[in-house]
């Protein structure tokens, strides 16, 4: 009995297999399936925005999702699909915006704060350590 | 003197960023085909199938171009709008109805009133991805030389047409020769 019960915990415990959203068949052409899988892994689902098109069950992914397999299968770069949904939809589309002039503060800012942030501690750090030591602290040491 | 005041510029610059960030929508994405040609197309024309509508009907003048379909509640929130736009008599507007059931599209125009001068039938969505609809209703404002000047996300109101719609459609008159 609490074999079972350990096995059947064991088993709700395994990720959920990935499960496929289309119901047509997997693309014949390794590369392009490939291809597809990354794409629709990356491209934002705009109905219900935390959600790649992938993932999302909304009619409109369904429809790019097709697109995309169309032109997959007719031989388009991962560029020119790219190319083709932010010329509609706008870098938003997808989840890693490209770098061009208006995302630049997207990819720039989180590293300068992080820049920023480290050298106020370092200069903090640094400022503190030659403080004279106080009697409590000493105190403190002691203990 | 600096490292008291810094905080402080830097508390501001925070507060500014946040307000500004408060009044913003994030479901509404800012469409790049503004100031741009309006995408190529064709598509059946409902209740005369055998006829199109594409961009050639649309040029010549400013046009408003309505994203719609029966089962989208906004759309039928927007209606009562539309038809007051259409019985200015001013801007045209063309419909795009977007995967729906063309007998239930037909019963609805029949019903409530239709307000578009021709509305085209896209039932698997390729049009509207060229136009980059994600969300019905939607409205663009195209000119007569078939330039997008604008694009409304969500239902339209009087309000939002007079604000929004009004100058750009006057500054586009006054513009073309």
């Amino acid at each position: 009995m609490i074999r079972v019960c350990l096995l059947s915990l064991l088993l709700l415990m395994l990720p959920p297999v990935a499960g496929a959203i289309d119901a047509d068949a997997p693309i014949a052409d390794e590369e392009q399936r490939l291809l597809y899988e990354d794409l629709i892994a990356e491209v934002r689902c705009l109905v219900c925005q935390n959600q790649t098109i992938g993932d999302s069950t909304a009619p409109l992914a369904a429809d790019l999702r097709r697109e995309i397999r169309g032109m997959v299968e007719s031989g388009q770069s991962e560029g020119q699909i790219k190319d083709f949904l932010t010329e509609r939809y706008g870098e938003f589309v997808l989840y890693r915006p490209r770098y061009t002039g208006s995302t630049a503060v997207l990819w720039i800012a989180p590293g300068a704060l992080v820049l920023m942030g480290g050298v106020a501690l370092w200069r903090v750090v640094r400022k503190r350590a030659t403080l004279p030591v106080t009697s409590e602290e000493e105190d403190a040491m002691d203990a | 003197m600096l490292r008291f005041a810094a905080p402080v510029i830097v508390f501001l610059l925070m507060l500014v960023v946040f307000w500004q960030g408060l009044g913003r929508d994030p479901s509404v994405v800012p469409s790049p085909l503004v100031g741009k040609p309006a995408p190529a197309f064709s598509m059946p024309r409902l209740g005369q199938a055998e006829q199109q509508l594409s961009n050639a009907d649309l040029k010549g003048e400013v046009v408003l171009l309505n994203v719609w379909a029966t089962w989208c509640s906004g759309c039928r929130q927007e209606h009562d709008t539309l038809l007051r736009i259409a019985a200015m008599n001013d801007v045209p507007i063309y419909g795009l109805n977007w995967k729906d059931d063309s007998a239930l599209a037909l019963n609805w125009l029949d019903q409530l009133g239709n307000p578009y001068r021709a509305t085209g039938v896209d039932a698997d969505g390729r049009v509207a991805i060229d136009w980059g609809v994600y969300g019905a209703p939607e409205t663009f404002l195209i000119d007569a030389q078939g330039t997008v000047l604008h694009k409304h996300i969500a239902p339209l109101t009087l309000e939002i047409w007079q604000r929004d719609f009004v100058p750009r459609i006057a500054a586009a008159r006054a513009a073309a020769p």
